[in-house]
């Protein structure tokens, strides 16, 4: 229970900081809102070249809605962390009681909160504006979702602890973590349109498979059966990334109270 | 009857590669005791706060809170200590009420609306508690961290240098406010501060650090006299510049 109160405290503080001063919200919504737009259109115009056999609306917003969920979900775990940078309430927040894990575990409920709410918002626009409809995945939207958030939180806990480690002046390198993985995930293109090389690499990333199913459900209509080990893959390599990088992030947090970085951590 | 041990300090060592920030240190403050730490900009006292807070792993020696090893007790420990310190504010960006509604979860504060409201009303934080703690001014801030300080009750409470920059009354308002919840709880305190007449008002006794160590123990009203010096600020300025002269 009281692990549970300390969790709570981590998301409550974030739900207050929204409360405080919307304009926060421009981060939850507005940029989401104009990437699904921009793409919106681009894919209703490449729909009226007449060429393809498939419709583009159908993969690209797809492949647009899935993608800035991943970036959401690291972005809530990152600006959750970033909140105490930029508030200087490292010391306050790890002289209480506060574990570690139910700091993590705290970030991580702020992102699924966040990220569920821009999630809604995409599929609003999408439907009304573009006629998309990313609920016609059916049930199979839920372990891609899945997949990704646990992909997402990971890309979060890293950039967390490379600030951690190396000051607040790291937040450049947390931000566009997931723009720096996106050209190995399949997002647009399938993986095999990679360099042989190239491919290794993607399919060492939980989120191509989820490009790549998500490709295959809207091009043929249907589920088959050799999405299953794909989606088995993804979601393995998912939760080994993440117990690995929370055992980084512990590492890091080790490291921090023996240099006495928590104290002096804006100084860094 | 013999008084309940809250903090005992053995060997106390932080070290950075070659530099002993803190040197060896031995210590204890029992309940309902306050204790000065004092010494220059640099001694050693704010990473002895730290390593007490566990925000900072000592390089060697032993924290023992309420007769449990710090290190493996960490998060049951810190339930029952809490901190005030000039350099460590509440988050600007939330109202007063938000801030100690937060901590309160943090620390498992029962009936915590309750205890909120009390410490809104004992701090004269009341007319402020819809306010982000950032628009505050230094004295209303000061009372906010004293109130989160206290929000728990805790049985070891650190504060460094809690009324440093305060014009004197509002130093006098809080360090009533302190007296009156060490007379009423019988929490034990350990203090920092560059402001002498202060700790000779309010330490039972006070520990000297110079350069990592602790130079001078005693009771600050008698201290002076012992080294033939007029007062507690001539002592430390003593030991400031000559720290080798006073020792024993």
């Amino acid at each position: 229970m009281k692990n549970l109160k300390r969790v709570y405290a981590v998301f409550i503080r974030q739900v207050f900081l929204l409360r405080g001063n919307p304009i926060r919200l421009v981060n939850i919504f507005l940029w989401l809102s104009v990437d699904l737009l921009l793409w919106g259109f681009i894919s209703r115009y490449l729909d009226t070249l007449g060429k393809a056999t498939f419709s583009f609306a159908t993969v690209l917003l797809g492949a647009v809605i899935l993608n800035e969920f991943l970036t959401r979900v690291q972005q809530g775990v990152m600006t959750t962390f970033l909140e105490d940078v930029w508030s200087r309430n490292f010391l306050n927040f790890f002289a209480s009681p506060l574990k570690i894990k139910e700091y993590v575990g705290g970030m991580v409920v702020s992102s699924i909160f966040t990220s569920a709410a821009g999630f809604s918002v995409m599929i609003m626009i999408a439907g009304l504006g573009f006629g998309f409809n990313i609920l016609r995945i059916g049930f199979y939207l839920l372990p891609f979702l899945i997949i990704l958030f646990l992909f997402g939180a990971t890309l979060g806990i890293l950039a967390i602890s490379i600030i951690l480690r190396f000051g607040p002046s790291a937040e450049w390198i947390g931000w566009p973590i997931p723009f720096a993985l996106s050209p190995f995930m399949g997002i647009f293109y399938p993986v095999s349109a990679l360099p042989h090389a190239l491919q290794a690499v993607a399919r060492a990333i939980p989120a191509s498979y989820v490009f790549e199913g998500m490709r295959k459900i809207l091009m043929t209509g249907h589920f088959s059966n050799d999405l299953v080990p794909m989606l088995l893959v993804g979601s393995g390599l998912a939760l080994i990334y993440l117990v690995l990088m929370y055992l980084i992030f512990f590492k890091v947090y080790r490291y921090v109270l023996k240099n006495g970085l928590i104290g002096r951590f804006g100084a860094e | 009857m013999s008084k309940d041990l809250n903090l005992k300090v053995t060997g106390l060592t932080k070290e950075y590669g070659p530099t002993k920030a803190v040197d060896n240190i031995s210590f204890s403050i029992t309940e309902g005791e306050v204790v000065g730490l004092l010494g220059p900009n640099g001694a050693g006292k704010t990473t002895t706060i730290n390593m007490i807070l566990g925000v900072l792993e000592p390089s060697g020696g032993d924290i023992e809170i309420f007769c449990k090893s710090a290190k493996e007790n960490r998060s049951l420990v810190n339930e029952h200590l809490n901190l005030a310190a000039v350099y460590a504010q509440l988050p600007e960006n939330l109202t007063v009420w938000e801030n100690l509604y937060v901590f309160g979860l943090l620390y498992n504060i029962q009936d915590l609306k309750g205890r909120i409201k009390y410490l809104l009303k004992e701090f004269d934080l009341e007319k402020f508690k819809d306010q982000k703690a950032g628009v505050l001014s230094s004295g209303e801030q000061s009372r906010l961290n004293l109130a989160k300080a206290i929000l728990n009750e805790p049985k070891l409470l650190l504060l460094d240098e809690p009324t440093a920059s305060l014009d004197p009354s509002t130093s006098r308002l809080i360090r009533e406010k302190i007296r009156k919840f060490v007379d009423r709880t019988g929490a034990a305190i350990l203090w920092t501060s560059h402001n002498m007449n202060e700790i000779e008002a309010m330490c039972d006794r006070v520990l000297f650090l110079s350069h990592g160590k602790i130079l001078l123990e005693g009771n600050p009203r008698t201290l002076p006299k012992e080294y033939n010096k007029k007062d507690l600020e001539e002592l430390f300025i003593a030991v400031a510049r000559e720290p080798l002269s006073l020792e024993l």
